[in-house]
């Protein structure tokens, strides 16, 4: 069983919902990389999203745009975010780490150079963003043979028979971009939401996760009464990117909204079934 | 017509790419998040339907002609020929459509296309600013909303274009992220296609992007090679031997190259920008010198580092300076049809001032680069042979950037 389904069935046993942030590689430096990985696990982290810097990160807004920028000014490359993942996994042997990125870095290690490293550094599960299901084909046999779970987005716009297309190619957890858009925009609409998640289910067994569009503990809380799991990601970079200069304040805020969003998470769960989680 | 010999033969090597999913070759394809996967299949069943549909071909090529100014001349450039020793020298005149480059051909099309769609809003990326003008220009002739991105290096160095823009209604908004130049400035068009997709069309304006935009655009464009072959035809009875047109997205070379793709005799020159020089990094030739890899919805040959890493280009032509180019091309390139060259910033700029002076035709400096080629290529050949460059812009927007390297302050 992956590392990624192992979790979400401990996190649905207790009736909980998984809270996933995203952070960029490099973002706001190499060095701070693990360590935030770290404070976002005892924030509250069920898995962590890892995205991999791009020149050219053209599905991400304004916010990640920026978290690029700043780590491909340290030169922060696909190798070295499998490397961050290595030195994670010396503390850290339960938490799932998706690599969140675009293809053209993949393709330029070699895809399965790439899987390889990804395995070695126990990473676990892989979503390209400009890798639709149907140019995908190749990569996705080279990434279950190295047990890497392949993650897909479903949108919006997506037709039913893409639904399943997609469903079918996806393993450890589906990925729902709650409005059309780019990361960080702020106008998603919870009914329409809940009504394509529903409709996803119908097609997959596979846990739901939903990101885009999640900004404060409030419309996180919205998302886990609809889907398995949150995803956050620019809400959380805005805090990097307001304490560039202060790392221990940037940790600081960055682990405060992660705990707020935990905490309306799972503010319906019974304090027996927390405490036996937490010890 | 049984009477005619066909000018095509019966399948064309031409007409084999892109296969349905829009690769040519391993080139192509549709590199997107998933949010424009289903915008793009409406454009592609919406374009497939109209392609062959009468009504739009018919009212396609009236606007070419009324609005457009279609046919372009093909003009003999006797006294550069006669200079040159060599090869008689034809410039196919695109520099002379409405708007003042090929540019326009595409956006008449795509303008089409938006308005059988019903799309209220048209947005467009543009580097020097003709595909931005020419977009500007069909979008306050069909009254829709028009947004064109810019890269604000850009913005700078083709300030006459983006007040061009303005003074059309539409709104430029400058790019600032990555090299803020035309690969930021697409990046931008795709998200804000992608927040707006369900009223808006994105008018891509060169053989790039994702499918069907490379099949699309070509199409659109190949009036320029249609109209070539049978001008030159008329005036000399025979084939040319040899094309050369620049090559930035390479739009305006695919419409010159395309229709004569099955014509084996015809030799095809693809001009890059070598920049300060091929070897000083500082340029825009991804066929020269990059290897294939994907970026902006499509595989093709792009300019990156070693960690994959889109890398800034320079070229003194703002519409050359992009780190990508058509997938056909790189398919062109791969199976040998066509010659990917290149040309410095200072030969294009020679080329520039020769054409001026000897023929009193003032070229875009992204044609520059094709005509300072051909000038090479023709002093190598004969007078009984024929050249057709593609005159793809005129120059008027450059003449600032011409000044300031010249230190001449207008």
């Amino acid at each position: 069983m992956s590392r990624i389904q192992e979790r979400f069935n401990a996190l649905a046993g207790q009736g909980r919902k998984a809270l996933v942030p995203y952070i960029t590689a490099g973002d706001p430096h190499p060095e701070q990389t693990v360590a935030l990985m770290h404070t976002l696990v005892e924030a509250g982290a069920d898995m962590i999203e890892l995205g991999v810097p791009f020149s050219d990160p053209m599905a991400d807004g304004p916010v990640i745009q920026a978290a690029c920028e700043r780590a491909l000014a340290h030169n922060t490359s696909l190798r070295d975010t499998l490397g961050m993942v290595r030195s994670f996994r010396q503390r850290d042997e339960d938490t799932p780490v998706i690599l969140m990125g675009y293809q053209n870095p993949v393709e330029t290690l070699g895809t399965r150079e790439f899987a390889r490293l990804a395995r070695q550094s126990e990473a676990d599960g892989v979503l390209t963003v400009d890798l639709p299901v149907e140019q995908a084909g190749q990569a996705l046999e080279t990434y279950r043979e190295y047990g890497l779970d392949t993650v897909f987005l479903i949108a919006p716009t997506t037709s039913e028979e893409r639904i399943k297309k997609i469903c079918e190619a996806s393993s450890g957890l589906i990925y729902y971009v709650s409005l059309k858009g780019v990361t960080g925009a702020a106008h998603m609409d919870i009914s329409e939401v809940k009504n394509k998640v529903r409709e996803i289910k119908q097609h997959s067994s596979l846990p739901v996760g939903v990101g885009f569009g999640v900004q404060d503990a409030d419309s996180a809380r919205d998302i886990a009464s609809i889907a398995d799991a949150v995803i956050v990601g620019s809400a959380l970079i805005r805090q990097i990117e307001a304490h560039l200069s202060d790392h221990d304040t940037m940790k600081k805020k960055v682990a405060a909204l992660l705990r707020d969003m935990r905490e309306a998470l799972d503010r319906d769960i019974p304090e027996a079934v927390l405490s036996a989680t937490n010890s | 017509m049984a009477s005619k010999a066909p000018e095509r033969p019966e399948t064309m090597a031409s007409e084999q790419v892109p296969d349905r999913a829009g690769m040519f070759g391993e080139y192509g394809g549709r590199y997107v998040a998933e949010t424009l996967i289903e915008p793009l299949a409406q454009l592609e069943a919406a374009y497939f339907k109209f392609r062959d549909d009468p009504g739009f071909v018919a009212e396609f090529e009236a606007d070419l002609s009324h609005y457009v100014g279609r046919p372009s001349p093909l003009y003999l450039a006797q006294r550069l020929s006669e200079k040159y020793g060599g090869a008689q020298i034809y410039l196919k005149r695109e520099d002379l459509n409405h708007t003042g480059a090929h540019k326009i051909n595409n956006t008449v099309g795509q303008a089409l296309l938006a308005k059988r769609m019903n799309k209220t809003r048209i947005i467009a990326e543009t580097g020097a600013g003709q595909h931005g003008v020419a977009s500007a220009t069909v979008a306050a002739r069909l009254g829709l909303e028009c947004v064109v991105y810019m890269g604000e290096e850009d913005i700078h160095r083709q300030a006459p274009n983006v007040y061009r823009m303005r003074l059309l209604g539409a709104e430029v908004v400058p790019v600032r992220s990555g090299s803020k130049t035309l690969k930021d400035a697409l990046n931008e068009a795709l998200r804000d296609w992608v927040t707006h997709v369900d009223t808006t069309f994105y008018i891509i304006g060169t053989v790039a992007g994702p499918h069907p935009y490379p099949v699309l655009v070509r199409d659109f464009q190949t009036v320029i090679g249609r109209e070539a072959k049978t001008q030159l035809k008329a005036m000399t009875g025979s084939l040319p031997d040899a094309l050369v047109a620049c090559v930035g997205g390479g739009s305006n070379a695919i419409g010159l190259f395309y229709p004569f793709l099955d014509d084996a005799g015809v030799r095809m020159y693809g001009i890059e920008a070598a920049g300060l020089g091929l070897e000083t990094h500082r340029h825009s030739a991804p066929l020269n010198t990059g290897k294939p890899g994907v970026l902006h919805g499509n595989r093709t040959y792009l300019m990156e580092d070693e960690n994959g890493q889109i890398i800034e280009t320079h070229s003194i032509s703002a519409g050359l300076d992009y780190p990508g180019v058509g997938p056909e091309h790189a398919w062109l390139k791969d199976i040998g049809r066509v010659q990917y060259e290149s040309v410095t910033d200072e030969q294009a700029l020679a080329a520039f001032h020769e054409l001026t002076r000897v023929e009193g035709i003032i070229p875009a400096l992204e044609s520059s680069h094709a005509l300072a080629w051909a000038l090479q290529l023709a002093a190598k050949m004969t007078p009984e042979q024929k050249i057709v460059v593609n005159l793809s812009g005129r120059g008027d927007k450059d003449i600032n950037t011409v000044a300031d390297i010249e230190g001449i302050g207008l």
